[in-house]
């Protein structure tokens, strides 16, 4: 556990993701398609899209999220610089803060900018659309924690990325319950505080707990 | 002090591969012998529901399905953080062994939920928190088991797989309760499972016998899927050569 490890690899990797920029705007194009497809499915009726805004854009962030797991350890793993970060430590948390603070700010962080956009296309008022994006904001950290998580697992298996999925899915349901129920209580006239205030507490649980379990997931793939 | 002692005993391989394959038949016997009584109790003595008719009579399926699917999934996890903590082979094969049994429990459960709900509430699914959370926990297994059986290495499956689980087993509770909360904000209490009537003692034998059945047959399987486990595992030690070798004279 040592910070200056922790800032050397979020600018190495902040670095490597300069180098070509392109591919930072990935998760925010899938989570712009995977949006744009709902009123094409269920069709553009106003009253029901501004119903299902919430839970649309929930479960598109969260599959945006998981759809870019390997980005995280999985080359770094490959070519065997993550054995380096990890040399010498029982539970190398600091490479875990690392790898998933970069991920959130390339993959979290793009949602952020997108959802309001969304939310206006499909109809939302603007007060829901700022508690969306308080929730989104409380609610992807703990995505990207699950999510590595489930990266640092599936490390070495073939066909990792529907593992992950599977793995990874369900534990994220309180997290899609209380962020898209945020939203929805604000619809109905009701106040988004408890909702949020539970969000809250599911960051502070995941920030003190899934880091170990990375950690100790990372040192037994190696 | 003997009990502990008894514990470790039973943690070699070669003495819990004695125990299990003694033990498998007479824990079918057991199963057999209690499910057919949970049956006769449950089919012909159990009296007719008032409310529900004859439909009802799947509880004696449901109910303990249900239990065993929550309970196996607290061993899986329990005897993963034993193998984490003690990197014991035995506590490995055994959440291994569990998985498998636990989740066909949870389809049973779901199942038969699905065939009572037909006739009692009209349709085969509700959102409701419980049938939900069984869901969720399918897939939990399902998780736990591609892990597991996903692994080229099997040492890696099994330590990953055994995180899992314990990841799995702290969320549980909050998984739960989010659940509970969405679906009072979504669905109003249109069915009430949990204002269950007064049950008649006959039931509740019938359905105890049951459980009984399902815990023996439960214990059945997963011992010998662990001692199957144990001998491909144990391959290249002495006790399984000339276990091997005293089976081929015969």
């Amino acid at each position: 556990m040592s910070f200056a490890r922790f800032q050397a690899i979020v600018a190495r990797d902040l670095l490597s993701f300069r180098r070509n920029p392109a591919r930072s705007l990935f998760p925010l194009a899938f989570f712009l398609i995977a949006c744009s497809l709902f009123p094409l499915g269920v069709g553009a009726e106003t009253n029901t899209l501004r119903q299902i805004a919430p839970g649309v854009i929930w479960v598109s962030a969260l599959l945006s999220v998981v759809s870019s797991l390997n980005t995280i350890y999985l080359n770094d793993y490959i070519d065997g610089s993550l054995e380096q970060m990890c040399i010498g430590q029982r539970f190398p948390i600091d490479v875990v803060f690392a790898k998933t603070v970069v991920h959130w700010l390339l993959n979290g962080c793009a949602l952020l900018l997108g959802a309001p956009l969304i939310g206006l296309m499909f109809g939302m008022r603007l007060h829901s659309i700022e508690i969306m994006s308080l929730a989104l904001l409380l609610g992807t950290p703990v995505l990207s924690m699950f999510g590595s998580l489930g990266a640092a697992l599936t490390l070495g298996y073939r066909s990792s990325h529907v593992l992950q999925l599977l793995v990874i899915l369900p534990l994220c349901i309180p997290v899609l319950i209380f962020g898209a129920g945020a939203v929805s209580a604000v619809d109905a006239g009701l106040s988004a505080q408890a909702y949020l205030s539970l969000l809250g507490a599911l960051f502070l649980f995941s920030l003190v707990t899934t880091p170990i379990a990375s950690a100790a997931a990372l040192r037994s793939s190696s | 002090m003997t009990s502990l002692f008894r514990f470790y005993t039973f943690a070699a391989p070669s003495r819990f591969y004695a125990l299990a394959t003694r033990s498998v038949p007479w824990l079918y016997a057991l199963a057999m012998m209690s499910a057919l009584i949970a049956l006769y109790v449950g089919l012909l003595l159990a009296p007719t529901d008032v409310t529900q008719g004859d439909a009802y009579r799947i509880i004696y399926i449901h109910v303990p399905a249900a239990w065993m699917s929550m309970v196996l999934y607290l061993a899986l996890a329990g005897w993963s953080v034993v193998g984490w903590a003690t990197n014991a082979k035995l506590a490995y094969a055994l959440s291994r062994a569990i998985a498998p049994t636990g989740a066909a429990f949870t389809v049973l459960a779901l199942w038969t939920g699905a065939l009572w709900g037909k006739p009692t509430w009209g349709t085969w699914w509700v959102w409701d928190a419980r049938l939900t959370s069984e869901l969720i926990l399918l897939f939990l297994y399902l998780g736990y088991l591609a892990m597991v059986e996903g692994a080229d290495d099997r040492q890696r499956g099994e330590r990953a797989g055994a995180l899992l689980a314990l990841v799995g087993v702290v969320n549980i509770p909050i998984i739960y309760f989010s659940v509970r909360w969405w679906n009072t904000l979504h669905q109003g209490a249109t069915i009430s499972m949990t204002a269950a009537p007064k049950m008649a003692n006959t039931m509740l034998q019938g359905m105890l016998l049951m459980t009984v059945a399902f815990w023996a047959y439960a214990f059945a399987v997963i011992f010998a899927r662990t001692s199957r486990l144990i001998l491909e595992r144990e391959a290249d030690s002495s006790w399984v050569r000339a276990f091997v070798q005293s089976r081929e004279e015969r």
